[in-house]
């Protein structure tokens, strides 16, 4: 099952991506223990280097914790994961309105835009 | 031990009645999985045959991993040639015990271990393989190798997409990239891009652009092809 990624991101932020979302919904929790960089490159059939950044990067972010031997989990500051969530959200939010902007739509417009597609939705 | 796995300084190759490399010089490093990509014609294999000692430059030179190439490189460098190199009246089995014979890092173990990865019939006769087959057994003979070096020259060529994803992902389990550094020569770019760190553009005996995947896509927000597309100028 390789995975398909875009093309105008590294493949490495994708991916630290798509664990942070997991992260988010809950299917990595806390203490969870990651697969090895050598199991996750064969599952997502990419190069072990990028897993290695991929978990070089999520300990940078502080949401991965390596131990030695052992391999790396998810830390169990749950306070930071919840802190995850806030930052991933308020940037999702971010690139929305800089976007709505950009098309020229105002505050109000935007909030009464989301409300309607969130009745619908 | 040398920052680089691979340097060549001025290097110059001629065949009869042609030049297949212009005064090329460039270094790549370690621990890396590195695509050599270009147009037929463009000087790729030259390049690879040089670095595994089976051509001579005309001038310049070639070192890897801190040495000068030689026909004695072959100690540091598995090669996987384009062609149809095996013996076709060996099974499968004697195909491996005649590598681990010849090659004192080949390892035996790591070697069945991928045979059954890639469930190949060790008391096949190679001439009964199919091509696919075939092209598996070849990977497993230099993937089994305790070498720093690895060559590949067109790993997928010709082969179906069942056999090419199966080889990659062959590639991404038994490399051993704390150790080792690999170089293929490829033209399924898009397939092969999830798993190269680095690129090599080579155009008419020229090196036209090195550059890192990642490298390509965060500034320049482009696909490795779209990138081969510019910098192979037509």
């Amino acid at each position: 099952m390789v995975q398909s990624f875009h093309n105008n991101q590294p493949i490495y932020l994708q991916i630290v991506q798509r664990l942070c979302r997991q992260v988010l919904r809950g299917e990595l929790g806390a203490g969870d223990k990651l697969p090895s960089v050598r199991d996750l490159a064969v599952q997502m059939g990419v190069n072990p280097n990028t897993v290695q950044r991929v978990y070089t990067e999520l300990e940078r972010l502080e949401v991965a914790e390596t131990r030695r031997g052992l391999g790396t989990f998810i830390t169990e500051q749950e306070n930071r994961l919840q802190r995850l969530r806030e930052e991933l959200m308020e940037q999702q939010i971010k690139n929305f309105i800089h976007d709505m902007r950009e098309m020229g739509f105002d505050a109000e417009e935007i909030v009464d835009g989301v409300q309607k597609a969130l009745k619908n939705s | 031990m040398s920052e680089h796995i691979i340097e060549f300084q001025n290097v110059f190759k001629k065949y009869p009645g042609q030049i297949a490399l212009k005064d090329i010089s460039f270094t790549l490093p370690r621990h890396k999985i590195i695509g050599l990509v270009g147009p037929n014609g463009s000087g790729k294999s030259t390049l690879l045959k040089l670095t595994a000692g089976l051509l001579h430059p005309s001038n310049g030179s070639v070192r890897v991993n801190g040495q000068e190439v030689n026909r004695r490189i072959a100690a540091e460098v598995a090669y996987l040639s384009e062609l149809d190199v095996l013996y076709p009246f060996y099974t499968v089995d004697e195909t491996i015990k005649f590598y681990a014979g010849m090659f004192v890092d080949f390892d035996e173990v790591k070697a069945k271990e991928m045979l059954s990865f890639m469930q190949l019939d060790q008391t096949k006769k190679v001439k009964d393989l199919s091509k696919g087959n075939r092209g598996r057994l070849k990977i497993i003979l230099v993937l089994a190798r305790r070498v720093p070096l690895v060559l590949m020259d067109e790993p997928l060529s010709g082969l179906d997409p069942l056999v090419r994803d199966s080889i990659i992902k062959s590639l991404i389990s038994y490399l051993d990239l704390s150790e080792q550094t690999v170089i293929i020569t490829t033209h399924e770019v898009t397939e092969m891009e999830p798993i190269l760190d680095m690129v090599v553009a080579v155009q008419n005996g020229n090196i036209q652009g090195i550059a890192e995947v990642d490298e390509i896509r965060s500034k320049y927000g482009k696909s490795l092809v779209e990138w081969m597309k510019e910098t192979l100028v037509s």
